[in-house]
């Protein structure tokens, strides 16, 4: 796995040994098998993650409880090649409804060899979250500013 | 237009700085208030806020005498680090439940 970054976008790469069709498949309708569990805006535990297929669908998170929380919006399906999806949680982890403070992924998949697959994923446009790292410095503060992020962020890194 | 360089994760891994992270996320704080909050030397103090400078996580500003430190207004290091970090395991799992799958069919 190699890591890279910018200003305002992360990079990651990864290989795996699988077909690139296979690749394409388990990164999008089985997105819920390994997306780490502390990614969880619901007050429940999840159920299931839904990733749906077409452009103009969304990523969702149903709780055990049948509650619903849409995350990110399908902007790009082309299989087996490519999958570009927003990024809707502001830097204060709650659903961003303006669109404008949204970041995107774009994950590209490259055929190395019949079996084997080069996945490069880019998260970008992280600058556009700026306004919420202002709202969560200057404001409300308390539990829902930034220790309510560290505490996120220190329990990944104690992982 | 691509360098490796410090990141936030890199430089929150080390505990004494995430505890000097922690109090300045509370409040703006000079050198010397933050080596008596913690079990660490002035010079060490120090040593970390470099580290988190470079990093990007923590600005600072002159008042007087005093340098007082505190995190970086934009917070966007803070959310590459937190992304970079949350793709790495996303990936890793990626890959075992791809390969585990593909040999399951095989």
């Amino acid at each position: 796995m190699s890591t890279q970054a910018s200003e305002t976008s992360v990079h990651n790469s990864i290989v795996v040994e699988a077909p690139i069709e296979r690749a394409f498949s388990v990164f999008t309708d089985g997105f819920g098998s390994f997306k780490p569990p502390e990614h969880n805006l619901l007050d429940v535990e999840i159920a299931e993650t839904v990733f749906e297929p077409r452009v103009g669908g969304h990523l969702y998170d149903r709780g055990v409880d049948g509650s619903e929380c849409r995350w990110a919006r399908v902007l790009a399906f082309e299989p087996p090649n490519r999958v570009v999806f927003s990024w809707d949680i502001s830097p204060r982890w709650q659903i961003e409804t303006d669109l404008d403070k949204t970041s995107e992924v774009e994950v590209r998949f490259i055929a190395e060899a019949p079996d084997r697959t080069r996945v490069e994923l880019e998260h970008r446009n992280l600058d556009r979250h700026g306004e919420g790292w202002e709202a969560a410095r200057d404001g409300v503060g308390g539990d829902q500013g930034w220790p309510l992020y560290l505490d996120r962020f220190a329990g990944q890194l104690a992982v | 237009m691509q360098t490796y360089r410090t990141d936030g994760l890199t430089a929150l891994a080390d505990p004494t700085r995430r505890a000097i992270f922690e109090r300045l996320a509370d409040r703006p704080r000079a050198v010397g208030e933050l080596a008596s909050e913690l079990p660490v030397s002035r010079p060490a103090v120090s040593q970390h806020l470099k580290v988190l400078k470079d990093a990007r996580l923590v600005v600072d500003e002159r008042v007087g005498t005093r340098r007082i430190y505190q995190l970086d207004p934009d917070g966007l290091a803070v959310l590459r680090g937190y992304l970079d970090h949350f793709w790495d395991q996303a990936l890793a799992g990626y890959k075992t439940a791809v390969e585990q799958q593909t040999k399951e069919s095989s």
